[in-house]
């Protein structure tokens, strides 16, 4: 690696490497476990526009999707993905407060961890909702 | 039983280009009491031991913001780190990780201050006031929006804990980001439209990947993540706002 600008004097300024960087602190660990999350949700997508694609060829094709949904892997990849899901979530609502102003509510300042159980909160509610709205479709 | 004394390895991350072309690390063993800190370690050895280890410090309370670097991998004050809390040992100590390394644990701060004086780190008033017309009136809540990021004393310890910083050193980062809020975000300011030039460029916080660790190893509890990330949503609303209001619009 040449680090050694050209100069006169002694002076040589010595960049370390990145390589390996995030194995250097458990919190880069963490934090790239969290960026793998993203991947699930990528994975999830493809799913989901795999089964429209199939809805657009037919009903036979719709319904091989549908089975191929039940298969003992699709099951397994499914869990996977909703542990996934759960950490990427959590992670984002840690985040959440963090990319607000800093909100003052009677004199006082709101505490991270409030609003972070508020987004918890609107997301079981919302979850609440459309599983009801799913259910009540169904029948 | 701060009298008594026991001792401690210390092992230093030396480099001196004149004299090597990689850093090496060098071991000493260092007599310690319990009110000692890791810059007194430091102090004691190039007092008794090793006049050439080089490295900066002040203050040694803290405020000054010159003694980081890392103790056992972690970005820290040396001042404020304590030789007790870090048996039985080897302490690993090394210049403050993704600067170049000047000399022993001195870095490089060039670029930084580079960065500093570029977010025009000054109050830059919305209208100039006489002395007639007396001081630039502040409401408790107004301060609350700026005060912890003006606790700030560029100890660049977030730097050292910033990976994406590391990978490129063109990153404005999250100290800076975070003394850069502190202007915009005080309600006597009027410099808000120069500064965002600095948010929105890719230097600026989108080249922030939310990783946080910054405001974990602040010793000052500034948060910097919190200035850089709230300001990607103040960078969003600046870029699609102008469709909506553009300037000069009124």
């Amino acid at each position: 690696m040449n680090h050694k600008p050209v100069g006169t004097g002694p002076r040589g300024p010595y960049i370390r490497p990145m390589t390996g960087w995030w194995k250097r602190d458990p919190f880069f660990v963490r934090y790239m476990a969290r960026e793998l999350t993203a991947f699930a949700v990528l994975a999830y997508a493809v799913v989901l526009l795999v089964g429209v694609v199939r809805l657009s060829q037919g009903e036979a094709a719709w319904n091989g999707w549908l089975m191929a949904l039940r298969s003992p892997w699709s099951l397994l990849l499914h869990i996977v993905l909703l542990v996934s899901f759960a950490v990427h979530a959590k992670s984002w609502f840690e985040i959440m407060p963090k990319t607000m102003p800093i909100l003052v509510v009677g004199g006082q300042r709101v505490a991270e961890a409030t609003i972070t159980r508020v987004g918890w909160a609107a997301t079981l509610l919302a979850s609440a909702a459309l599983f009801a709205l799913a259910w009540w479709g169904q029948s | 039983m701060a009298e008594t004394t026991r001792s401690i390895e210390i092992e230093v991350l030396r480099y001196r280009p004149e004299q090597e072309d990689a850093p090496v690390w060098q071991r000493y063993t260092v007599p310690f009491t319990d009110d000692m800190s890791v810059l007194q370690g430091l102090q004691q050895i190039k007092d008794d031991q090793d006049g050439s280890l080089s490295f900066r410090w002040s203050c040694r309370m803290a405020i000054c913001g010159s003694c980081g670097m890392m103790v056992d991998g972690k970005p820290k004050l040396s001042c404020q780190t304590f030789l007790r809390d870090l048996l039985p040992g080897p302490v690993r100590i090394e210049a403050l990780a993704h600067f170049p390394i000047e000399r022993d644990l001195i870095v490089s701060v060039d670029k930084f201050v580079d960065k500093l004086e570029a977010i025009k780190p000054y109050l830059i008033p919305k209208e100039p006031r006489t002395l007639a017309q007396g001081e630039y009136l502040q409401t408790p809540a107004q301060l609350q929006q700026y005060e912890q990021f003006s606790s700030c004393i560029n100890c660049m310890l977030c730097y050292a804990a910033c990976p994406q910083y590391g990978l490129d050193d063109k990153f404005v980062g999250p100290g800076v980001l975070a003394l850069l809020h502190r202007y915009n975000a005080d309600s006597r300011d009027g410099g808000r439209e120069q500064r965002m030039e600095v948010v929105n460029a890719n230097e600026g916080v989108w080249s922030c990947t939310a990783v946080g660790y910054c405001s974990v190893v602040c010793p000052k509890h500034v948060d910097p993540a919190h200035a850089v990330n709230q300001n990607k949503v103040n960078s969003a609303k600046d870029y699609f706002l102008r469709f909506v209001a553009p300037k000069g619009g009124g």
